[in-house]
């Protein structure tokens, strides 16, 4: 019943700032905004791998891309069918149905890719599996890159807008994502998955299929990456190979390090943090890039555990109780 | 050559020396693969880190050689010549070490072991660039630079030190903050249009053969060897090679032995930085464009040779950097250009799949 209300309640409020928001802080912080929840989804998907089950992953961005793009040519090339069937809908409803084919299309084919990268390189450890993922994520691009119906080096453009209301849709799968994975790490998966990262022998002779879990944090945090990717090419009506390469993976790793890796309070925090700071301080041009990166080095240096550290700030009575006794 | 004749409409006699042509080209850019490589396998081999800076080293080699190049003493001096060659080598590979040193000195080092002046040589440097953009004069830069040195010294005199790292994760971000750093600062200071690096040595083709030989490619051949063949002598047959090699087996145990672990470390970063710099010129001998995100797709690429040859191994990564550039070549030559920056990375998945510690990389034994 509470979650229910939850529910209720978040997706009012989405809807009254998605009417209010825009006027209140005009474009340019609303697409701020709006790229912020895109990168909580990434960060916070990216943390199910890195931080919770504790496998060097750097290839997020090729499962961002492949979302992007399947859901972006599922709408391009199949809007007229898909709107043939519903027919019945109103132009809002059609919209909305093909934007949500989009995002399920986009975490399918995600998930898919996820799997088909995780199985073979799964069984590499820690640095090997971190330039394996790099590589993968560089060889989607490369392969998108030389597709010409998907727009090739040019970019896929003629995208079509289906809503304007994306501030609601962002941040509704942002609270999906977050809810999601925090329900997962709080069930026994999640408690598989962090005996993973805190020592794979150990899990292993507790009887832990350590592959399986590895593999299955791989896919489902592939598949909100795809759906961070359909969200962000819907938005932004436009797709470059280039927006995907390996720095937008390294960025999102900065992102849940400097949050702190295992948190996904940290990993929202380093998202919104990021985001904001870089697109804030776009004016300075390389000014920009340069402090960010003493901060950076900084920040590591003198605050390794990242700024949340491991923990979560607000725990729930009971998980402080479990901790307690 | 079967499985390839579709794409070639040379005559069978020409095909074996298009062939040992692109042998040549393989060899030339695997060994410049390989030598930027080299400086990535050492710092794996004593630190257990992915120096992802090694790429902008590169880069700042090759920066230090156009300047010194184009300096008016090596011009006078020397002209374009031989001697012009060795001036501007050993004088960027100088630079690079001393480069790396720093980076290891400022950036890894306060992670590991307590040292001073850390904040103060960041915020002296946050400070310079503020100084840049608020008054665009070099005053501002040295106002900047000595009121940032200044917060640093009293931000540790009021006890903010660097926190030992226990996750080699943080060290990783810290590197890929050195990495965004020396590409940006370079942007710069350096200008982000790219330059056109001088032809110190004058190109000519030598004909063996029917086989069209570029002497600049030979060159790059040559000089990598050469070093190739000073840094085995080194690590294998001198003292410092030797305690490098101790220090990449167990760091503890080697600074139990007396081994000063710390300068071994720095050097290990010297003679890296310095490989690479002779990378980057050598690479802008072939490519003369340079620019300050040159470093990157390279950097990757020689990493990726790297992990192939077995990281932490130093012949690994010679053969690792051969194999590399010889796919390379031959797949642009014989297949498809526009998938020139993916085959390298198949290749690691290739071999990783059936090798997980690379080609000469030892088995770890997992242990409880």
């Amino acid at each position: 019943m509470r979650r229910i209300l939850f529910w209720i309640v978040a997706i009012l409020l989405l809807v009254g700032l998605q009417t209010q928001l825009s006027g209140w802080i005009g474009a340019y912080y609303y697409k701020i905004v709006i790229l912020t929840g895109i990168n909580i989804i990434l960060a916070v998907s990216l943390n199910l791998i890195n931080g919770i089950t504790g496998q060097f992953s750097i290839g997020h961005a090729g499962f961002y891309a492949i979302g992007a793009y399947a859901s972006a040519s599922l709408v391009t090339y199949g809007e007229s069918s898909i709107r043939g069937i519903v027919s019945f809908l109103p132009r809002i409803g059609q919209d909305t149905v093909l934007l949500l084919a989009g995002i399920v299309v986009a975490a399918i084919t995600a998930g898919i890719a996820g799997l088909a990268v995780g199985i073979p390189s799964l069984r590499l450890r820690g640095d090997y599996l971190a330039i394996v993922t790099l590589g993968f994520g560089e060889i989607i691009r490369v392969v998108i890159l030389n597709v010409d119906a998907i727009g090739g080096a040019r970019g896929f453009s003629s995208i079509p807008v289906l809503s304007d209301f994306f501030l609601f849709w962002v941040f509704l799968f942002v609270l999906v994502t977050v809810s999601v994975i925090r329900n997962l790490v709080n069930s026994s998966y999640g408690r598989a998955f962090v005996s993973i990262r805190d020592d794979e022998i150990a899990a292993e002779a507790m009887g832990v299929d350590t592959t399986r879990f590895k593999v299955l944090s791989f896919v489902i945090s592939s598949m909100f990456a795809g759906i961070g990717g359909s969200l962000f090419g819907h938005y932004t009506a436009y797709l470059n190979p280039n927006s995907f390469t390996f720095i937008t993976s390294f960025y999102l790793i900065i992102m849940i390090v400097i949050g702190g890796l295992g948190s996904i309070q940290g990993s929202i925090v380093g998202a919104v943090l990021i985001t904001v700071v870089l697109e804030l301080f776009r004016s300075l041009s390389e000014f920009r890039l340069v402090g960010f990166s003493i901060l950076l080095v900084l920040v590591m240096l003198y605050r390794p555990q990242g700024l949340m550290g491991a923990g979560e700030m607000f725990r729930t009575k009971r998980k402080a109780a479990v901790a307690k006794s | 050559m079967a499985d390839y004749g579709a794409h070639e409409k040379d005559k069978p006699s020409f095909m074996i020396t298009t062939f040992l042509q692109q042998l040549i080209n393989g060899i030339s850019q695997g060994s410049a693969y390989a030598l930027i490589a080299l400086g990535y396998t050492m710092v794996y081999g004593v630190l257990g880190l992915i120096n992802f800076a090694h790429s902008d080293v590169y880069m700042f080699g090759a920066f230090m050689g156009y300047y010194i190049a184009n300096s008016q003493v090596v011009r006078n001096q020397f002209g374009s010549s031989l001697g012009a060659a060795v001036v501007v080598m050993i004088g960027a590979m100088a630079l690079s070490a001393v480069l790396g040193m720093l980076i290891e000195r400022f950036a890894y080092r306060p992670g590991r072991t307590r040292t001073r002046f850390t904040l103060a040589f960041w915020l002296g440097i946050l400070g310079a660039v503020f100084g840049d953009l608020l008054s665009h004069s070099a005053l501002g830069v040295i106002v900047g630079a000595a009121v940032g040195i200044a917060a640093g010294v009293a931000g540790e005199l009021a006890g903010l030190h660097p926190i030992r790292q226990e996750s080699r994760l943080a060290l990783l971000i810290v590197a890929i903050g050195v990495s965004l750093f020396l590409e940006n600062g370079g942007q710069l200071v350096f200008g982000a249009d790219p330059k056109f690096f001088p032809e110190v040595i004058p190109s000519a083709s030598l004909d063996v053969g029917g086989l069209n030989l570029d002497t600049q490619k030979l060159i790059v051949l040559g000089v990598s060897l050469v070093l190739m063949v000073l840094l085995n002598i080194v690590v294998n047959y001198t003292k410092t090679g030797k305690a490098m090699r101790a220090v990449s087996y167990n760091l503890d145990a080697a600074k139990l032995m007396g081994i000063n672990t710390d300068r071994i470390i720095a050097l290990t970063f010297a003679f890296g930085s310095a490989l690479a710099a002779a990378g980057g010129i050598l690479v802008s001998l072939l490519y003369p464009k340079i620019d300050p995100l040159m470093g990157v797709m390279p950097g990757l690429k020689a990493f990726v040779a790297a992990v192939l040859g077995g990281i932490g191994n130093i012949t690994g990564a010679m053969v690792g950097g051969l194999i590399l550039g010889f796919a390379e070549v031959m797949a642009v030559g014989y297949g498809s250009s526009t998938y020139r920056d993916a085959i390298a990375f198949v290749v690691l998945v290739l071999i990783l799949l059936f090798k997980p510690g690379g080609i000469m990389g030892k088995g770890t034994v997992e242990k409880v």
